[in-house]
């Protein structure tokens, strides 16, 4: 699993990488009501604004992390926004993207970095 | 105000309690604890919550006796102080020579001098104008940076504070006393912000944390930051001074005119009785061209402060504006507040808010968004 300074998670899943937030993000956020996803079959680049997702108070974006296409989102957030509180690091995951270069989720950090950086 | 950010007397409270701290009027203020807003919010409807209010302004304005200061205080104010009985609190504001608001606030009548309770964000600015309109004529203006200030609020508070003071049932909602818990001498007034019966409980600094500790720890009683003080006070469709209403803001599109007496404002009244009272009448009489109101989106969206309001079609001219909005933790749906041309203001009128390029339609609904529950016999 690698992870991004925007607190993204990104796991390899065949030839696709299932993005998610981190328990971190999730507990930064606070109660998490309402979740906007990209469409399906949307192409998208690095640092687009793809993802809005928002707490009681505030709206936060979620940044592409990487060049590709979204294959797959997670529906289940749209009704139940809150599994994200729940589960961030598994059930709860955004959405599905093939990307372009299959190299380019190295950039980011291990988990160790990570867990450094939160501190 | 220097970069550093005040220390309420409950700040010590505040860390050994785990909160999640946000800078607020130059404080360092508790945003949310723990439990986060959501089931601080709701704890509040349903028990009562605790919060720390300390940041807001409690000022004593005194003068030779009660009439003297209540004759100083009408001059800036489209209320009536002089009917205030003893123990009776009021909702007042400041007005400035424009017709707008500079700060709304609590004052009420202690028998020789009045009290009041001002925002956080306006007490320096207040404390300069009452000083500038009020020694003048006599009254003195102290700004007592020695209480802080914690509100009780929701169902089960008149059971915990009856249990250090078993009259208190008998205080009705703006009714205040002087009263002890944990043996400090506590100033309450049963009033609020969240639209909840409850208590303001004005405590000396030392004893502060003692009386929070006390009241902790009833079993009905949590913690509650500033987060769930928002979205409990739009709930109730109560205004937020510097977001909902401000200087340029008329207290007659922003439907407060329930809170100015009549006196102040009849043709025989002095034209220049309060500042700003000859543009404030021909806006009662004339009616003003936007009107405050609560809306409810159609969609999942929360629709947020900024948000322009839009005719259907016709995008160049914004009809309305929000000025608070939020999800709201007792609907389980978004809930905003704002202001829109009258012709768009009628209940069930539906205008489109642009949100993120797309527009997401928003229906007019009445305010408050949650009945309120205050003590009246």
């Amino acid at each position: 699993m690698k992870f991004t300074e925007e607190h993204e998670w990104l796991k390899v899943e065949g030839e696709l990488i299932v993005v998610g937030i981190t328990d971190h993000a999730s507990s930064q956020l606070g109660d998490i009501v309402f979740i906007e996803l990209p469409e399906e079959g949307t192409t998208v680049s690095k640092d687009d604004e793809i993802v809005v997702i928002e707490s009681v108070k505030a709206a936060s974006d979620i940044l592409s992390p990487l060049d590709g296409e979204i294959v797959e989102i997670n529906e289940m957030l749209v009704d139940e926004p809150s599994k994200v509180n729940d589960d961030p690091m598994g059930d709860a995951w955004f959405f599905k993207i093939k990307p372009d270069n299959s190299e380019q989720i190295n950039e980011y950090m291990d988990e160790a970095a990570y867990t450094k950086l939160i501190g | 105000m220097s970069d550093k950010p005040m220390h309420t007397p409950l700040n010590r409270l505040h860390q050994n309690n785990n909160a999640r701290m946000t800078a607020f009027a130059g404080y360092d203020m508790p945003l949310q604890y723990e439990n986060g807003i959501m089931s601080e919010h709701l704890h509040t409807r349903r028990q009562a919550g605790l919060f720390d209010v300390s940041h807001m302004g409690q000022i004593v304005l005194r003068g030779n006796d009660f009439n003297q200061v209540a004759d100083a205080l009408e001059t800036l104010i489209p209320m009536e102080v002089k009917t205030l009985q003893v123990d009776r609190q009021r909702y007042g504001f400041f007005t400035n020579s424009t017709g707008g608001i500079l700060d709304d606030f609590m004052f009420s009548n202690r028998g020789d001098h009045i009290y009041m309770v001002v925002n956080a964000s306006r007490k320096e600015d207040d404390i300069k104008h009452l000083r500038e309109h009020l020694e003048p004529l006599g009254v003195s203006v102290k700004n007592l940076e020695n209480r802080a200030l914690i509100a009780l609020q929701g169902p089960a508070s008149e059971k915990v504070l009856s249990e250090h003071y078993p009259k208190i049932s008998n205080m009705q909602f703006m009714d205040v006393s002087t009263i002890p818990i944990a043996g400090a001498e506590c100033w309450i007034s049963r009033s609020g912000y969240t639209g909840e019966d409850g208590f303001e409980i004005s405590i000396p600094n030392k004893a502060a944390e003692n009386v929070t500790e006390t009241l902790l720890k009833h079993k009905s009683v949590e913690l509650v930051g500033l987060g769930a003080r928002d979205s409990l006070r739009l709930e109730a469709g109560l205004c937020l001074y510097g977001q909902d209403i401000d200087t340029k803001t008329s207290p007659v599109a922003a439907g407060l005119k329930w809170a100015m007496h009549k006196s102040r404002l009849s043709e025989g009244q002095k034209e220049e009785s309060f500042p700003g009272a000859n543009i404030i009448l021909s806006e009662i009489e004339n009616g003003s061209e936007y009107k405050f109101a609560g809306f409810v989106p159609l969609g999942k969206a929360p629709i947020r402060r900024d948000t322009q309001l839009f005719e259907n079609g016709a995008l160049s001219v914004p009809v309305g504006r929000i000025t608070s909005g939020l999800f709201s933790p007792t609907q389980k749906h978004p809930i905003a507040v704002g202001y829109i041309k009258n012709e768009f203001s009628h209940l069930g009128s539906r205008v489109n808010a642009q949100v993120r390029g797309k527009l997401l339609e928003i229906e007019v609904t009445s305010l408050p968004f949650v009945k309120k529950k205050y003590k009246k016999n």
